[in-house]
């Protein structure tokens, strides 16, 4: 099989993986934290923070710097694989 | 890879999807540990257990960059795939998100050491702009995030590379169980630092491993899956780097 329709195969996989349950579970698909606080107050209510971050940005940037994130991240990516690619020898694609 | 694999795979994916449909949802905690929520004593350990991992990373680190200057790149691209799937706050099957860590492929590639440095830069980065995780927590998280998941993912490739020999299958697993294993960490950190009245740690660490394990079981498959997708567009292109990468991969096998 040719490496794009294995990608291809690979990445309609991951998609499934988070749309099916998107769409089949019921649930508010929040970040959890508030859940995680729930969860442990339940286990010892008397337990208090003793720390908290020093500032908390609104959530429009923080979503902002969570794609910043995975922008550089995926440009880094990009330039490497296409250094690579301009720079490998010229040999047919051996599908591992 | 046959293109009957890939279909056997698709539907190992799909079948899983269906399996854990069945589960109810519920809202989980499955990411890494707030600021303060962990005692002083607890952060301060996981602090002192992860240094020690910290700087012998760096000193493998400084070892890769001056021995082969040339897999420089490389490591870039190990610290980039982490950068991209902590970002990504996949949903899961819980009915909470919760995001892929994204250090398999290192681990794979350089071994475990480098990616206590790698991932502990994402986890920072995190801790102090997105308020996610915290400082006073991020030695637990990086010990959970930075080493032990390195540690295992590296363990299960060399592993499955002696039983099995397939290349696809063994970075798909140790990249799934590097993820996987990160939370089964986290709560085993919050169950020593939280035992539950009635049954202690281990009432306390099935109540938070439960939650951690099925939210994140299908996120690590999708890891396995970029992860292999990466190596196999990596592995397309022959260059001087990629020989000397493999070779490195090799040496550490017989070592």
């Amino acid at each position: 099989m040719k490496l794009a329709t294995r990608n291809i195969l690979l990445l309609i996989g991951v998609v499934l993986l988070a749309v099916v349950p998107l769409i089949v579970v019921n649930g508010e698909f929040g970040g959890a934290d508030n859940a995680a606080e729930a969860l442990i107050q339940e286990i010892h209510p008397t337990y208090v923070p003793w720390f908290s971050s020093f500032f908390e940005l609104p959530a429009e940037t923080e979503s902002m710097l969570f794609a910043l994130q995975a922008a550089i991240g995926a440009g880094v990516i990009g330039y490497v694989i296409g250094y690579f690619k301009g720079k490998s020898r010229k040999k047919p694609n051996d599908d591992a | 890879m046959k293109a009957s694999q890939s279909i056997r795979l698709l539907l190992v994916v799909l079948g899983l999807v269906g399996y854990f449909l069945i589960n109810e949802p519920q809202s989980a905690y499955a990411m890494h540990i707030m600021e303060g929520f962990l005692p002083v004593g607890w952060a301060v350990f996981w602090w002192v257990a992860f240094i020690p991992f910290f700087v012998f990373g760096l000193r493998a680190l400084r070892k890769i960059t001056k021995e082969t200057p040339e897999l420089k790149l490389m490591l870039g691209l190990a610290a980039a795939f982490t950068f991209v799937l902590s970002a990504l706050k996949i949903p899961s099957v819980t009915g909470s998100s919760s995001h892929p860590t994204g250090t398999g492929l290192g681990s794979v590639m350089f071994g475990p050491l480098p990616m206590s440095v790698l991932g502990s830069i994402v986890l920072l980065f995190q801790a102090v702009l997105l308020a996610h995780g915290g400082i006073t927590t991020l030695g637990a998280n990086a010990f959970s995030m930075a080493v032990c998941g390195p540690i295992i993912g590296y363990f299960v490739y060399k592993w499955l590379m002696k039983a099995t020999g397939r290349q696809n299958l063994a970075i798909f697993c140790a990249a799934a169980l590097a993820d996987l294993s990160t939370y089964v960490v986290t709560s085993v950190q919050l169950a020593l630092a939280f035992p539950s009245e009635s049954g202690g740690f281990i009432a306390s660490f099935l109540k938070f491993g439960g939650i951690f394990a099925v939210t994140q079981i299908p996120l690590a498959i999708s890891e396995g899956l970029l992860t292999v997708l990466i190596w196999g567009w990596l592995k397309s292109h022959s260059t001087d780097e990629l020989s000397i990468l493999q070779r490195k991969m090799k040496g550490a096998e017989t070592a």
